[in-house]
């Protein structure tokens, strides 16, 4: 049976509430904020929002229910996407699909995540069974060293350089610098990048996310309600979920993209060559190579090729994390997971001030998550036309 | 090659022992239960033979619940390696950089490992073992190859309390076991054995011999006396790293076979409550030590019997005199546990002694049992059952304890 497209979805009001290093506050302060702000920026009431989709890890020991009551929110369709890297991907196809069903007329889908000096190292201490038995009692304290063996090993398969990572790094700080909202403000330079102190290697200190404080989040809802509401919107043209792919290979080289991409472009009706933008998930410049390998803008192991052959700021050959991606915005926990669709919605809807793909009418968004215990589980990706 | 630590400045502050993280669920522990016995063993189906790891409620094939920790190949391949420059961990910030490896083993899986200085970078083989870290929980380290010297290494050292360049005390050097464990000790590489006997009026046999060890001094130590002991702790209780708690009083025979409670007492006075008075004064100085540089505080070993884990009828109240020792010392290890001290407890099978001229072969020679305590030292493991009567009771009593008891008292 084919899959049913995404008809009459609406994708509007991105909002990000400014990010910060660290936050005294609570995750239920930043997701209020990021509540506040759809609300402020689509002129709907608490009470139109009748959908509500949550992601966060410090939002504990709440969970999405806990958070109407601090809200004073009473929606009819409620839902918990813990799943970090992927939860925006997960956040809106759920809620597209119940607002197709007419199960809520207005999803608000918020992510956030506070860091207080330390809680970093508590997540990290506690972030899932697996991590707590077999990957923290070896100091790495997260997911810096599963990635270091990832980089490595896929440096050493494929010849990619630190150069190769760079660029990528640079030319998204270079889109970070006409982001508002990005903790990074400094221009860097392939030098700065080359010179930077190991953390661990072949990882340095740019090849890491900076972990901070922070909310985004988006409103579902229907074309026509989006239209009497006066918003700009994009549409859901195609999306893909998958968990746990390709579990025996005894390294990460590739997730579930590679699986189901397929499906994707099919449901799209376009095709990698027809994008005009890409956000990756970036947690580390590895991941958004695997990304553009998986999701066939190259063809596995010529991703060295690839990234010598492209520019990846806003004004160049392929548009790659627009905003400047998590490595030159900051990681804000879970919100990291929707940081490229919020950035995906300005560019279709013509709000990218300063950064603005030219033409830009179709874009991919990806998400990548959960390092459980050596490789990241959760997939997933969409794309969005104007 | 590890250098000879230099004379500590007295004036300096002792670094406070930190720990690595000792969180682990409970179906992980299983780990910990084959490692501190020195085995690798990794869960296995009984249904489909799947070997998994990390731990889990349910086999990750089948779904089947009847998992079973079984003994597994160590060979495999590391596929990829990192060296930590930064941690948010304060054990390991306080050790960095540090080496950590992926490997993917023969039998399956592809585990994290501390990786050995001496592996070479992927791709290169490797044997894993699974070694108690100082917080006392399994972690596995990838090797070169099965007889790598882990001590050798500055990274493995870690999970090792090897005896080269440390200071040592046995309690008891009169007997043909304290003797063996001196030179045992010694041969190892020990930098100073203090040797105790608790009636030094008197010359023992073996005793010139044991004073020829130029690493040893003797010294009046009777662990009935809390005075003595407590004078003892004073005088070198900050200077010892591995404390051999080898004292015993060992008499045979049940309840009904013997008059009276003076020899069920005097066993309980060396052997529970003489571990005690040590634990009481030796305990918080070596608890302070337990990260005084390269020679610190390290381990403390208990010579038990295998009859601690059930009693033996013909040698009755000296069984039940074990058990007590057995569990004081795990409280002992309890506590000396957030100093990284490794408590040992060594339960042999009968040794080849006076006291158990009547026991049929075989019997454990002390050399054989002083062996077995340098290796568990060296190797980082926390049970050692020396000896094939102890080897084949512990099998018996892990398949069955009931059955065992049973079996005792015919």
């Amino acid at each position: 049976m084919s899959r049913r497209g995404y008809e009459g979805v609406a994708v509007a009001v991105p909002v990000t509430v400014p990010y910060v290093r660290y936050s005294i506050r609570a995750a239920h302060w930043w997701l209020a904020r990021c509540l506040a702000g759809l609300l402020r920026e689509s002129g709907l009431k608490k009470q139109d929002i009748d959908g509500l989709s949550v992601s966060s890890f410090t939002l504990a020991p709440d969970s999405a229910i806990g958070l109407t009551q601090h809200l004073g929110l009473s929606p009819r369709w409620l839902d918990h996407v813990p799943f970090g890297g992927a939860s925006g991907m997960v956040m809106l196809r759920r809620a597209a699909r119940a607002v197709q069903a007419g199960d809520a007329d207005v999803v608000a889908c918020i992510a956030a995540d506070t860091n207080h000096v330390d809680s970093f190292r508590l997540t990290l201490a506690n972030f899932s069974q697996f991590a707590r038995d077999a990957v923290y009692p070896y100091g790495a304290g997260g997911p810096n060293a599963s990635f270091a063996f990832l980089t490595a090993y896929y440096m050493r398969t494929f010849g990619a350089t630190r150069e190769d990572f760079g660029k990528l790094c640079v030319a998204q700080r270079s889109n970070a610098l006409k982001f508002e909202h990005a903790l990074f403000k400094k221009a860097l330079s392939l030098e700065e990048y080359l010179s930077a102190r190991p953390i661990a290697d072949p990882l340095h200190l740019f090849d890491c996310v900076m972990p901070c404080a922070g909310a985004d989040g988006f409103l579902v809802l229907t074309e026509e309600r989006a239209k009497s509401l006066g918003l700009r919107y994009a549409r859901l043209r195609a999306t893909i979920e998958r968990h746990n792919a390709f579990a025996s290979d005894p390294v990460q080289m590739r997730a579930g993209w590679a699986l189901d991409r397929a499906d994707l472009y099919e449901q799209a009706g376009a095709g990698p060559e027809n994008m005009d933008f890409v956000e990756t998930y970036d947690d580390y410049p590895v991941i958004s190579l695997m990304q553009l390998e998986d999701l066939g803008f190259c063809e596995k192991g010529e991703g060295p090729a690839f990234i010598r052959k492209h520019t990846f700021t806003w004004d160049g050959s392929l548009p790659v994390n627009t905003s400047g991606g998590q490595l030159s915005v900051g990681q804000a926990g879970a919100a990291g997971g929707s940081l490229g669709l919020v950035e995906a919605l300005r560019q279709l809807t013509d709000q990218a001030t300063g950064r603005q793909v030219k033409d830009a009418k179709l874009g991919l968004v990806s998400g990548f998550g959960m390092i459980n215990f050596d490789r990241g589980l959760a997939c997933g990706a969409a794309i969005l036309s104007c | 090659m590890l250098e000879r630590p230099k004379r500590k400045n007295p004036v300096l502050r002792t670094r406070q022992p930190t720990l690595p993280p000792g969180a682990r669920s409970r179906i992980a522990l299983g780990l910990t239960a084959a490692a501190a016995l020195g085995r690798f063993e990794l869960q296995q189906c009984r249904d489909c033979g799947t070997v998994q790891y990390p731990p889990r409620e349910a086999c990750q094939q089948c779904l089947s619940i009847r998992l079973d920790w079984k003994p597994q190949p160590q060979e495999g391949e590391l596929l990829s390696h990192t060296v930590l420059h930064h941690s948010n961990d304060l054990f390991f910030r306080e050790r960095l950089p540090w080496r950590l490896g992926l490997v993917k083993l023969e039998c399956g899986p592809t585990v994290v490992t501390h990786l050995h200085d001496q592996v070479a970078g992927p791709p290169s083989k490797v044997v894993v073992a699974a070694k108690l870290d100082r917080a006392g929980q399994a972690v596995l380290v990838a090797l070169p190859n099965k007889e790598s010297n882990m001590a050798e290494d500055r990274q493995t050292r870690e999970f090792t309390s090897d005896p080269k360049f440390r200071k040592v005390l046995v309690t008891d050097g009169k007997t043909g076991v304290g003797q063996a464990l001196v030179k045992a000790l010694a041969a190892a590489g020990a930098d100073l054995i203090w040797v105790g006997h608790s009636e030094p009026w008197k010359k023992f046999a073996g005793f010139d011999e044991l004073k020829a060890i130029s690493q040893v001094t003797l010294l009046p130590l009777d662990l009935t006396d809390s005075k003595n002991v407590r004078e003892v702790a004073a005088e070198i209780g900050g200077k010892v790293d591995i404390l051999v708690n080898n004292a015993e009083y060992h008499r045979a025979f049940g309840i009904s076979n013997r008059a009276g409670v003076d020899t069920a007492r005097a066993e309980m006075d060396v052997n529970y409550f003489g571990l005690l008075r040590l634990a009481q004064e030796f305990g918080p100085v070596m608890r302070s030590r337990g990260a005084d540089g390269l020679a610190s505080a390290t381990a403390w070993v208990n010579l038990l019997s295998i009859y601690a884990l059930a009693n033996f009828p013909s040698h009755g109240t000296f069984s039940a005199s074990k058990a007590a020792a057995h569990s004081l010392s795990q409280c002992l290890r309890a506590e000396m546990r957030p100093a990284g001290v490794r408590v040992i407890n060594v339960l042999p099978g009968p040794i080849d002694d006076e006291w158990n001229q009547l026991m049929p072969p075989p019997k454990v020679a002390p050399p054989a049992l002083a062996g077995a305590v340098v290796k568990a030292l060296r190797e980082g493991v926390e049970d050692v059952y020396p000896g094939d009567v102890a080897q084949e009771w512990l099998a018996r009593w892990r398949d069955n304890p009931k059955a065992l008891e049973k079996e005792l008292s015919t």
